[in-house]
């Protein structure tokens, strides 16, 4: 350990770091002998783990950068203004993460550029990718102010300065058409997704579960970080923040009952396996979070809002799985449970950017801006 | 208008030689595959990169009586495509003579056409890495052979007379044809005259098509509700937009007016 202490790297950095170079190798091994060799991908799962959770879930929980710029800059409600940099800077890694994700699972990850050239309005997927470049263009900008006030660059923070509100235009909108989006690209699939989880309301479901998580992420990134990073915690200002949750799950839940009962498919939820998955993501991850949240006492408890926030999290990464992987139906009998190299890829793409994280709230005014920068003024 | 060309596949002709499959094998230059025994004459056991078109073998019983049957299983080039739909990039296409066909220099590779299918026919280079040009493969309907006034490998290669090639409509008459004349012989409808929108492969069969494999689907694409979707998107993007800004206008106005009480109200006291 002495010379980890010497090099003042700790234990966990150093874990982030081997995770990462475990990453790098698997793709190595990726682009010399194909997917195949680094998966249990087949013909009849050609989207695994990487689309489901990577993907699915990754943008879902970027959220919290788009619902809390919403709130500080249409809404006007400036009191949240002390955590839109950590949710803007988890929006902007995300999106780089699931654009990583996307290097590693995309069968020609060398013509992802095709997308600008090759036209096919028809396809949900071609929103899809449109909605990436653009909205992590976005991000980037939104992001920059912290670059640009670190070396003291006055001109381009005052043209950010300028393009702030109609940067946050677009991004609520381009989040609003990708979030639900990724819903959409499921309508394709009607006999393919579980009864209990088809509906031509997949891309408002899609959308709806990640406004709500938008803000529970930014509760359980703030207790983390501030753990990690040993600073304080904004505990009223987070319960502000949750008042939020239960009233979009709320509106999530009453269109999931009127749906089911409109299309007369209670019956699948009570018959098999998913039946019961279905329950666990309706009581435990969409109830239970939206009762706990409605309790001032949990809003304003660090301990409470934390596991509680972790509920809306789990249950988005629930409903996806269950969407996109675990309801899946093929007339095949083929299975597909990830490879221990595919939970390597995922893992090393978290790590990535929990360094860098690390990196930018060590280098950059990510907790404390400074009011020169504050593009709202 | 081009003719549209379409395979009438009569499976109770089929006679499981796999002449086809090995025809198929030849005409695209696929490689065999290494296969072992999995208690079924299917072999391999799906189709694969490697194997666009497979006879699958089976075992089923009908009223009471066990029998053997044969499924010509390869793309069924429909008439509304949903691999095509759904490609990013519009790298699937479907030709106005039947094929749906594939540009390789387009796909980058997202399987979204594998996901959408509802006959489950593409296929992937799984086993490619960059340098090898990892690639979606599926039957073409020897596109290359059809444009040259040629009929497709499988059907010319068939011994027993199963896969008629030839133009859609007379195909589907034919069939109707042949079922009228021997009603105790076939069930009484052409599969893909009309399934998800109709296709270009069609199927005659002495048993139930699902209990030959192939799917139970409805007559519109699967791709309806996805399509009308994107053609709401643009408007939808164009009007959310506009009340985003709205918004944003109207809480600035109201923000401003508020903070102006204050002050006026702070003058005053």
């Amino acid at each position: 350990m002495t010379i980890l202490n010497r090099l003042r790297i700790s234990p966990g950095v150093l874990i982030l770091f081997a995770l990462m170079a475990l990453g790098a190798l698997i793709a190595v091994a990726r682009y010399l002998f194909g997917i195949g060799a680094i998966s249990n991908l087949n013909d009849a799962y050609p989207w695994g783990m990487w689309i489901s959770f990577d993907l699915l879930c990754g943008v879902a929980l970027a959220a919290g950068a788009f619902t809390t710029a919403t709130a500080v800059y249409i809404v006007g409600l400036e009191r949240f203004r002390p955590i839109l940099r950590p949710a803007i800077l988890t929006g902007f890694l995300g999106y780089l993460m699931v654009i990583v994700a996307l290097m590693v699972d995309l069968g020609r990850p060398e013509r992802i550029w095709h997308l600008i050239i090759h036209w096919n309005p028809h396809s949900v997927m071609f929103e899809v990718g449109w909605c990436v470049m653009l909205y992590t263009t976005v991000l980037a900008l939104e992001f920059s102010p912290m670059v640009f006030e670190r070396f003291g660059w006055k001109l381009p923070l005052k043209i950010i300065h300028r393009i702030t509100i109609v940067l946050v235009i677009l991004g609520t909108l381009l989040s609003t058409l990708h979030q639900s989006s990724l819903g959409s690209l499921f309508l394709a699939t009607p006999g393919k997704v579980n009864p209990l989880w088809f509906s031509a309301l997949l891309p408002l479901y899609f959308f709806l579960t990640a406004v709500a998580v938008g803000p529970a992420m930014v509760i359980v990134e703030s207790h983390i970080s501030a753990r990690v990073l040993k600073r304080g915690l904004e505990t009223d200002l987070l319960g502000d923040l949750a008042k939020a949750i239960p009233p979009v799950l709320g509106v999530y839940l009453v269109l999931k009952v009127i749906d089911l009962t409109v299309s007369g498919k209670w019956a699948f939820a009570f018959r098999d396996g998913m039946s019961v998955l279905f329950w666990i993501e309706i009581i435990g991850f969409v109830i239970l979070p939206m009762v706990l949240f409605m309790r001032s006492k949990v809003r304003q408890n660090a301990q409470s809002s934390f596991g509680a926030g972790l509920l809306v999290v789990g249950g988005v990464v629930l409903n996806r799985l269950n969407v996109s992987l675990i309801g899946w139906n093929r007339s095949s009998d083929a299975l597909y449970f990830p490879h221990w190299m595919e939970f390597a890829i995922t893992l090393s793409i978290i790590a990535a950017g929990v360094v860098a994280y690390g990196l930018v709230a060590k280098y950059l005014p990510l907790f404390s801006p400074h009011h020169v920068a504050s593009p709202a003024e | 208008m081009a003719v549209k060309y379409g395979m009438l596949v009569d499976e109770t002709r089929c006679t499981g030689c796999r002449g086809c499959q090995v025809a198929c094998k030849q005409w695209n230059d696929l490689p065999g595959e290494v296969t072992r025994n999995r208690g079924s004459y299917t072999n391999p056991p799906a189709l694969s990169a490697k194997t666009w078109n497979l006879i699958r073998y089976v075992e089923t019983e009908t009223n009471g009586k066990a029998g053997f049957y044969f499924l010509k299983h390869a793309c069924m080039h429909c008439e509304k495509p949903s691999c095509a739909s759904v490609c990013p990039v519009g790298a699937l296409y479907k030709t106005p003579e039947g094929p749906v066909v594939y540009d390789d220099t387009k796909c980058i590779g997202c399987r979204y056409c594998m996901v959408a299918c509802p006959f489950e026919i593409p296929t992937f280079d799984w086993h490619k890495g960059l340098l090898d040009q990892a690639l979606i493969r599926k039957c073409n309907m020897c596109v290359d052979r059809v444009s040259n006034g040629l009929i497709p490998a499988c059907a010319k290669t068939c011994p027993a007379k199963a896969i008629t090639f030839g133009e859609r409509d007379k195909l589907i008459a034919q069939a109707e044809a042949q079922i009228r004349k021997s009603p105790d012989k076939y069930v009484n409808r052409v599969y893909g005259k009309d399934e998800v929108g109709g296709t270009s492969i069609l199927y005659l069969s002495a048993i139930p098509f699902d209990q030959l494999g192939l799917p139970k689907l409805g007559t519109t694409p699967v791709t309806a509700l996805s399509e009308q979707v994107m053609e709401y998107t643009l408007p939808f993007a164009g009007a959310w937009g506009a009340t985003l800004a709205g918004l944003a206008l109207f809480f600035r106005l109201r923000n401003r007016g508020a903070e102006h009480a204050a002050k006026e109200k702070e003058k005053s006291s």
